[in-house]
């Protein structure tokens, strides 16, 4: 994503006021960026909420791609940069910590944003892992931290889809978390999301303790409303 | 029927409450910032407190298919104590969130200088941020409490249609009535207000500017005690249509004044529903 494609995507889905409104306030961040601090929790009110595209309950809204324009338009970069973002995040509901993830891969942050990272990992809420395992995490992530995002999504109920560093990053360790969840979920007589299969595919030289073969797991789709045990 | 609990403490509840709230009605609901129980000693806490109200409570409120919203402000009890009171120089930053929908809860514990000074304060923050203000009334000596609470909101200049003045009873609802404020019952297992005695309430007052919540948090409590209400109201002969004013239609309207109501992905029928000829549904609609 860049902000032209950002640009791109919102074109039908906003009211010319949001318009309006968007591009004044593009242009005071330019002149100025500590105004960001004060439109930053608008931008849903003004922009709209809706998703980008309807089907995926993981992916970009209205309200995202807005508050990530004003970031981008910010006139700054190195710690002072990080300064701003950073406080942005602490400060911010969730819809604003969950922008300033999905902002990280546009901004020139280098590894510096990875604290804002390993904090929403921290978090139990689905809205913020999945946009912490984003672009930016794909790409500088190390790779502890980022079977341990895989594995809470598999866990919490986000589909392993959402995640574009899959399977590009999926290693040899990763899969054989994902056999020993496999393990687990099927010695308990309880399902394994289909999801995981990809990875399991990707290192056949991995055994699934108590399966011989792959195709015997029981399988079902992502429970996307689970979220009970993480 | 369809349920908005104007004031509960969901902090303080388990997931078992979330789904018997959901199985009684309740789709909707506001959270006020209050203490819990073990007072704090730090602003570092509170602000840890703010940020749940705006983060994680809505998305576990959503698990269960409740709308939730909040207020944010240093509650009473709290303002008396010193390491607290910087806690009033960050609620600028917390009041335009999106879920915030009004100021609260703020009014008197123990009616101290310091709880003074911070209702004060807290009432032109409301003002400042064009959102209206949950008063909580003292548990003691009430009735010389919600003298004192009118008096403050007069003088603030704030309009009363956007104060509600909470933790009522059969006395002192008979001091705001007049007021222009919206009244607040909350309604406990034990003696302070009961849904039996929120009937004949209503039967004298009818229901307009009043607020019935469950107030339910970490003391003894039940959150589906605006559910009880309603059902006592059926069994005392009033209309269906009159615990819909009063159980949504009500706190729509008096929290819809933030602007900030957001009922949409609510599964509630109606909750496209205009009030008073505007949307309750502030939030800009895509024109897709």
């Amino acid at each position: 994503m860049t902000p032209d494609d950002l640009r791109t995507a919102l074109t039908d889905r906003m009211t010319q006021k949001g318009w309006r409104w968007l591009t004044g306030a593009c242009a005071s961040a330019a002149a100025d960026p500590a105004v960001v601090r004060g439109l930053f929790p608008l931008a849903g009110r003004r922009c709209g909420r809706v998703r980008l595209d309807p089907g995926d309950p993981y992916g970009w809204t209205v309200e995202d791609a807005a508050r990530c324009l004003l970031l981008a338009a910010m006139p700054l970069t190195g710690s002072p940069l990080l300064e701003e973002i950073g406080a942005l995040y602490r400060t911010g509901d969730a819809a604003e910590r969950r922008a300033v993830l999905r902002a990280l891969p546009l901004l020139p942050v280098g590894d510096g944003a990875l604290p804002l990272v390993r904090d929403a990992l921290r978090t139990n809420d689905t809205r913020l892992i999945a946009a912490a395992l984003g672009d930016y995490a794909t790409d500088h992530l190390d790779a502890e931290t980022y079977r341990q995002g895989v594995l809470k999504c598999v866990f919490t109920g986000i589909p392993l889809t959402a995640l574009p560093g899959l399977p590009g990053r999926a290693d040899v360790q990763l899969a054989r978390m994902m056999a020993a969840f496999a393990h687990e979920r099927s010695a308990a007589a309880r399902e394994v999301p289909a999801d995981i299969r990809p990875i399991l595919a990707r290192y056949p030289d991995v055994p699934v303790p108590g399966h011989g073969d792959l195709a015997d797991i029981p399988t079902a789709t992502t429970d996307h409303t689970g979220n009970r045990e993480a | 029927m369809r349920i908005f609990d104007p004031h509960i403490h969901m902090t303080s509840r388990t997931t078992d409450d979330y789904e018997a709230m959901h199985a009684a009605g309740v789709r909707a609901l506001v959270e006020p910032a209050f203490w819990l129980g073990q007072p704090r000693t730090s602003v570092g806490s509170f602000l840890d407190y703010f940020d749940s109200l705006i983060g994680w409570e809505p998305f576990r409120a959503a698990q269960f298919g409740i709308r939730h919203h909040c207020t944010i402000a240093l509650n009473p009890k709290e303002a008396n104590d010193p390491r607290c009171a910087e806690v009033l120089q960050h609620l600028p930053r917390y009041l335009p969130k999106d879920g915030e929908v009004a100021v609260g809860e703020i009014g008197y514990d123990s009616m101290t200088p310091e709880e003074d000074e911070a209702f004060a304060a807290q009432l032109q923050l409301a003002v400042t941020h064009d959102l209206p203000a949950l008063v909580h009334t003292p548990h003691r000596d009430k009735a010389a409490g919600v003298e004192r609470t009118l008096a403050v909101v007069k003088e603030s200049g704030i309009a009363p249609e956007r104060i509600v003045v909470d933790h009522l009873n059969e006395v002192t609802v008979r001091q705001v009535v007049d007021s222009g404020c919206w009244m607040g019952f909350s309604i406990y297992p034990d003696t302070k207000m009961d849904e039996r005695r929120m009937v004949a309430v209503l039967r004298e007052f009818g229901t307009e500017r009043i607020l019935v919540n469950s107030a339910a948090d970490w003391g003894r409590s039940d959150p589906l005690k605006t559910r009880l209400t309603g059902d006592a109201m059926l069994a005392a002969g009033f209309a269906p249509d009159d615990v819909d004013t009063l159980l949504w239609r009500n706190p729509v309207a008096f929290y819809g004044q933030s602007g900030k109501l957001e009922l949409d992905g609510s599964d509630a029928p109606g909750a496209d529903a205009t009030y008073e000829g505007n949307s309750v549904l502030r939030g800009v609609r895509a024109e897709v």
